[in-house]
């Protein structure tokens, strides 16, 4: 049955009637999906009704992490109340429940950055375990002495740590890309540094602290060029903006939940199959196994010969939710609405007298993500007075040290937007940097 | 313009530091940081006769970390190694006459722990736990 002919027989009325009402409908659709209605969104997100010091809440911490609809709190909430068991073994009904619940968190993550087969989503604790996962078992088996690890100079530490401690380990070598004065990858460096040495390249999406989207597509081929691999740290990107892994042809992703409106603890590394399927386990025990005798064991197929023990199983459930509720806005919008409010955000702050903004000038190029120092006033600082002002920034190192060394600053202050931040509450925070100012001032 | 946390006292402190710079012929000198946010004090006491002679400190950070630590060097002046062995927090809040909260006080105790590890130093003995636990 047509879907005209479903509303005929369903509400009773004629069809020139329903065509007209189809289409009022679908242009109400059209709209809905082409701008955002922010009023709506922050009704659906409990936490900003709180007051901080007496005055509304500003949450402009988002790259550390999001907040989280009521449809995600309450999934979680559901799954303890209504059908909290183990998965993939109970022959129970609340066990078949639980399992059929947390596989469909991970085919809507699949479906969500167009992975090839569900089974190349592994759940994590974190960004930084799917990472870790992939030093440990793709890198212990595959970097030998005096391979190259190239790395950019705009990274997270857990996309740094884990590649220096197997370089020190194999006695391989750890480069790092570095940025122009745009801060953007010097695309000199990376066709310079990787070689034929190279056997992994690992690239942040976007930066935690610039904002930059990197160009990783190009980068990425240029990897493969050369035979290595390549890996993309999508925890800025993901949250932010459709992102295709197979468009961008990476070997690997990683990202976390709790920054794209799920909840924390758990993370997702994406992986080629083909990748996936030669490498040794990572974490083992129960869960991962299909058989063990006092001589050995061996592993269960993809994605479970890596997700050893009892996994985040009410996790798994709100990130579905959670990407379900991002659908539900399209991604497309959440992006543009973000370069709209980072825009309007950047020409703000900029008029600020002493204020130094770092990444990108061009918002096409950067995620709404905005660091920057103001005169004298140490981030920590600042950061406490924005607090008393009920605005939560971050401020420090971001943990980004090595790009702090090179962009020859202690620390920065960082303000990061969401799809429930407003231009007002963007005036809200300006006004409270010109107290700032004004009070370091005397 | 007000500010809770930022009081005129603090920020005078910290934009006019008492006691800041070198002391050549210090008897000793202490240095730490905090690895949370990068703050750095350096002390340099010389000590006479078991009481603080003169002091000078040396840092770089947030308001909070180089005020307190400044307003501290004015305290510990004079004052006898056993006396600032049993300095401690409230002493530090009570120079700065407010509470910055528990993400902002190791902040505030930089200077404190700088301070005792320069008196420990000094005296030859072992640094007590409370002491490695202020930052």
């Amino acid at each position: 049955m047509t879907y005209l002919g479903q509303l005929e027989s369903l509400y009773h009325i004629e069809a020139d009637n329903l065509l007209h009402k189809h289409i009022s409908r679908e242009l109400a659709l059209v709209e809905e999906l082409t701008s955002i209605n922010v009023t709506r969104i922050r009704e659906d997100f409990p936490i900003l009704k709180r007051q901080v010091n007496d005055k509304p809440l500003v949450y402009f911490d988002n790259a550390a992490t999001s907040q989280k609809p009521r449809v995600v709190i309450d999934a979680i909430d559901r799954y303890y109340r209504e059908y909290n068991a183990n998965i993939h073994r109970g022959i129970h009904k609340l066990a078949e429940e639980a399992t059929v619940a947390y596989e469909e968190g991970r085919e809507k993550v699949a479906k969500f950055v167009n992975a090839k087969r569900t089974k190349e989503i592994i759940f994590t604790r974190n960004a930084t375990e799917s990472l870790n996962l992939v030093a440990y078992s793709w890198g212990r088996a595959n970097i030998g002495k005096g391979d190259k690890i190239v790395l950019t100079i705009m990274e997270h530490h857990s996309n740094i740590v884990p590649w220096q401690l197997l370089a020190e380990e194999k006695g391989a070598k750890v480069e790092f890309v570095k940025i122009d004065e745009a801060g953007e990858l010097r695309q000199d460096e990376v066709h310079e540094l990787i070689d034929e040495r190279t056997k992994i390249v690992c690239v942040a999406h976007a930066s935690n602290v610039l904002g930059t989207i990197n160009p990783v597509k190009e980068i990425g081929r240029v990897a493969h060029r050369y035979g290595a691999m390549f890996l993309i740290d999508a925890a800025q990107s993901v949250p932010h903006m459709a992102v295709d892994v197979r468009d961008i042809d990476c070997d690997f992703a990683a990202f976390s939940g709790h920054k794209m409106l799920g909840p924390t603890g758990i993370g997702v590394l994406y992986g080629k199959s083909e990748q996936l399927e030669g490498m040794p386990p990572f974490l083992s025990g129960g869960e991962m196994i299909r058989e063990v005798h006092t001589t050995g064991a061996s592993w269960k197929d993809l994605p479970y010969k890596f997700e050893a023990g009892t996994p985040n199983i009410s996790g798994a459930i709100g990130l579905g939710t959670a990407v379900d509720y991002l659908c539900g806005i399209g991604m497309r919008n959440v992006h543009d609405y973000e370069k709209e409010i980072t825009s309007y955000a950047l020409d703000r702050i900029k008029h600020v007298e002493g204020v130094v903004i770092y990444g990108p000038v061009d918002v096409a190029h950067r995620v709404g993500v905005v660091s920057f120092n103001l005169g004298d006033i140490h981030p920590h600082d600042l950061a406490s007075i924005l607090d008393e002002e009920g605005i939560a920034i971050r401020s420090g190192h971001q943990c980004a040290q090595p790009l702090m060394e090179f962009l020859q600053v202690p620390a920065t202050s960082r303000a990061s937007f969401y799809i429930y931040n407003t231009k007002e509450e963007v005036d809200v925070f300006v006004d409270a940097l010109e107290k700032a100012r004004k009070l370091f001032a005397r | 313009m007000s500010s809770d946390i930022y009081k005129d006292i603090i920020l005078d402190y910290y934009r006019n530091p008492r006691n800041f710079g070198d002391l050549p012929d210090a008897d000793v000198r202490a240095k730490d940081s905090n690895p949370l946010c990068g703050d750095i004090i350096e002390m340099q006491l010389k000590i006479n006769d078991g009481r603080v002679d003169d002091i000078r400190f040396k840092g770089k950070g947030c308001a909070i970390s180089q005020a307190s630590a400044s307003m501290l060097t004015e305290l510990a002046k004079g004052k006898t190694l056993d006396e600032l062995k049993t300095m401690g927090k409230p002493d530090v809040l009570e120079l700065l006459g407010i509470d910055p909260g528990p993400t902002r006080i190791k902040c505030a105790l930089l200077g404190l722990k700088v301070l005792k590890l320069a008196v420990y130093g000094h005296l030859g003995q072992a640094v007590t736990e409370d002491v490695k636990q202020l930052v």
